[in-house]
């Protein structure tokens, strides 16, 4: 059974939503292999408990609500691997459970489930779980990847966007302390260039999004070219732009629209890292953009896009 | 106030500390009017003309007249009535000068005298001892604010309309929830200023 | 009989049926801003309670006198008398809870709860009757206020009425007593209440159409 998906970008796209969440799941396995690899069992159990109760909260809340199970269409399978690769591996069990829960039901579920949603699920969990359990999940959560520094086990490292020490090859493998999912580049590009083969998404809003990272980190931040590159390549920079802001559910329609929401991503980004008290930005400009997506599309010109169809009504 | 002082107080009010996400002032016609994002931008802008206004107007009444006359603990009582008659006044003076703005905010201009932001820009600016400029500041800026923030929702209350929301969570409880997580995403701007 | 009977529906009127919080989502400022704990909750509703039940039985004493274009500045005149009186008493003799009401307590004045029972109530009907009004509306709004009170400082806090009874291991959730937790709180609990609500009702129907 398809499902209903509320905003237009499907209608170009021949693939149906379980394919799609098929093509982000595999995109996704690298860096959870990476994330496993580099942050042991500990990040194996993250990934797997996030996506569990992911599932079992979707299929026991469509159970209770009398709906269609629509479990095997990947999308809790998806929003639970996700919030998984942005927690640290240190994070405590019943803390994952809490996030995936509240992104299946409260984020998605309570607004009439997968399309229905005005905010990316993981994301919006992310953010709430790092309003309420701020030591679980910053700086001093985050672990050195125990392979490379094989010895001094679990110092907490400071914030990746605070880490100096790092070389740009470091960063770019993922040798370095953050959150499951977001270190290594390398391997979140290998499932960009999965994404982008398959179609499942554009590269407008990943490039967009990051060049705005690297653009406003010279033009805000006062940075040089070397330092900005560094910012662009730590913390969740990347990650968050192939997997999250590309949600189709919470993004634009029009590539113009997307063009800018993307810069706009990167413009928060840059401010709440300049000035703000977080570390890191790239959840809350997803956010905020998420937000504006519906304003975006409204008031955005639709382009070729929306003639078309009155074309056609007509 | 220098010019980068003011422009740093004006993040401050809208984002960081903003008048629903932050300090839930002017909660009831941001639940009650954020339908439809026109109605919307009328309302934030009716809030704003009347803030600013009333920001002016109160901190002129309380130091000059209330502080001299010892009168301090009728704050409330003379700020809510000068909000009354300014906002009476406003409506009077947009019908005969602005019949276009009048029919845009017209409808909304009633409602503000019980919007609990007013008073409490009002009563904030006396509470923070606020100069003159400030406290007419604070008051558009914090306006401007909630425009924002109502604007923002109206846009996702649009888009749900078409969505499948639990029958029990229609109306008040889902846009309470999606103010909730608003509100999460604003608190990226924490510490900005 | 029928006299007493009539102001017990009235008290009870605005507990349950027409509870100003849950059914009529009035006065929505204070119920977000001030129930990060059960006190404060209980508190901020102990202050509209008194105010609601004065305003009422002073503007129905006045209704024949107050005329019909100027009511509503006349209202907010009553209801502004007994909030400042609140005010001053609050700040002498409860100076902590005061502190953390802030700027809430004199935000009582546009609470649309009072404003809303002056003028379809306390406007229409005899003295104690409002009162009955006033006190049946109070005590539903501080049931509702203590209620979100309690659960937000439970979940966000571990305690309720400052006693802790989730232990010390259990971590808080912060978010919940953080203004986005206000939020999330009241929506919730606002769909559990409607949840609740029509299946009652759709009890109650079984029950005639068995009966019938």
């Amino acid at each position: 059974m398809s499902l209903r998906i509320s905003t237009a970008p499907h209608m170009h796209n021949p693939l149906t939503t379980q394919r799609l969440m098929q093509y982000v799941f595999i995109a996704l396995l690298p860096t959870a292999a990476w994330g496993v690899y580099a942050f042991g069992l500990k990040a194996l159990l993250v990934l797997i408990l996030s996506m569990a109760s992911a599932v079992l909260a979707e299929y026991l809340w469509q159970l209770i609500a009398k709906q269609p199970v629509r479990i095997k269409d990947f999308s809790a399978l998806v929003t639970g691997l996700i919030l998984g690769l942005n927690l640290p591996a240190t994070a405590p069990w019943w803390m994952v459970v809490v996030g995936s829960v509240f992104a299946v039901i409260v984020v998605k579920q309570l607004f009439g489930g997968l399309g229905d949603n005005f905010l990316n699920p993981a994301m919006a969990a992310r953010a709430v779980l790092l309003a309420s359990w701020p030591v679980h999940m910053t700086s001093s959560a985050f672990v050195s990847p125990t392979f490379f520094k094989a010895g001094v086990d679990a110092v907490s490292a400071a914030t990746p966007l605070s880490a100096k020490s790092a070389t740009l090859m470091e960063l770019f493998l993922g040798q370095i302390p953050g959150t499951i999912g977001e270190v290594s580049k390398a391997a979140i590009l290998l499932g960009f260039l999965f994404l982008l083969i398959t179609g499942t998404i554009s590269w407008r809003i990943p490039v967009v999004m990051t060049g705005s990272v690297f653009l406003f980190s010279l033009l805000i931040g006062g940075m040089t070219p070397e330092a900005a590159l560094m910012a662009t390549l730590s913390g969740g920079v990347l990650f968050g732009a192939v997997f999250m802001a590309t949600d189709y559910v919470t993004s634009p329609i029009t590539p113009l629209a997307q063009v800018f929401y993307a810069c706009m991503i990167g413009l928060i980004i840059v401010l709440i890292r300049t000035f703000g008290s977080y570390p890191e930005g790239v959840t809350y400009g997803i956010l905020l953009m998420n937000i504006a997506t519906p304003l975006i599309d409204r008031f955005l010109p639709r382009k070729i896009y929306g003639h078309q169809k009155e074309a056609k009504k007509a | 106030m220098s010019v980068v002082e003011i422009l740093l107080f004006m993040v401050s009010c809208i984002l960081t500390h903003n008048f629903i996400f932050n300090r839930f002032l002017g909660c009831c016609p941001f639940l009650g009017v954020s339908s439809k994002v026109e109605t919307s931008v009328s309302m934030g802008l009716a809030v704003t003309f009347v803030m600013t206004i009333a920001s002016l107007f109160c901190w002129l009444i309380y130091h000059l007249l209330l502080v001299p006359l010892e009168l301090t603990y009728m704050n409330t009582i003379s700020f809510i009535l000068v909000i009354a008659a300014l906002v009476q006044f406003v409506e009077m003076f947009l019908k005969k000068s602005s019949p276009t703005l009048y029919s845009a905010l017209g409808i909304y201009l009633p409602l503000i005298t019980t919007n609990c932001a007013v008073l409490g820009v009002a009563t904030l600016n006396m509470n923070n001892s606020y100069g003159l400029l400030q406290s007419v500041l604070n008051g558009t800026f914090s306006a401007l604010g909630f425009l924002l923030a109502i604007v923002l929702m109206a846009g996702v209350r649009e888009r749900l309309e078409s969505s499948k929301i639990p029958a029990c969570m229609k109306g008040f409880p889902i846009t309470l929830v999606s103010a909730g997580l608003m509100a999460v995403a604003f608190m990226g701007f924490n510490g900005l200023v | 009989m029928s006299e007493k009977k009539s102001l017990g529906k009235v008290l009870f009127n605005g507990i349950i049926p027409e509870n100003p919080t849950f059914r009529l989502v009035l006065g929505t400022c204070p119920t977000l801003a001030v129930t990060t704990s059960a006190l404060n909750g209980l508190g901020m509703g102990a202050a509209a309670t008194f105010v609601l039940v004065c305003s009422n039985f002073a503007i129905s004493l006045l209704r024949k006198f107050i005329p019909d274009q100027v009511r509503i500045p006349a209202f907010i005149v009553v209801i502004c008398t007994f909030v400042t009186m609140v005010q001053l008493l609050m700040k002498a003799f409860l100076p902590s809870l005061d502190e953390s009401l802030g700027i809430f307590i004199p935000l009582i004045v546009v609470n649309c709860i009072i404003l809303a029972r002056a003028e379809a109530f306390a406007s229409k009907n005899p003295p104690i009757a409002s009162a009955c009004d006033g006190l049946g509306m109070g005590i539903g709004f501080t049931l509702a206020l203590t209620l979100m009170g309690a659960i937000r400082e439970l979940i966000g806090n571990g305690s309720v009425f400052g006693l802790n009874i989730l232990g010390s291991s259990y971590e808080p959730m912060l978010l919940i007593v953080l203004a986005s937790g206000g939020f999330l709180t009241f929506g919730l609990l606002l769909g559990v209440f409607n949840l609740i609500v029509k299946k009652i009702e759709r009890s109650r129907v079984a029950k005639e159409a068995k009966t019938a």
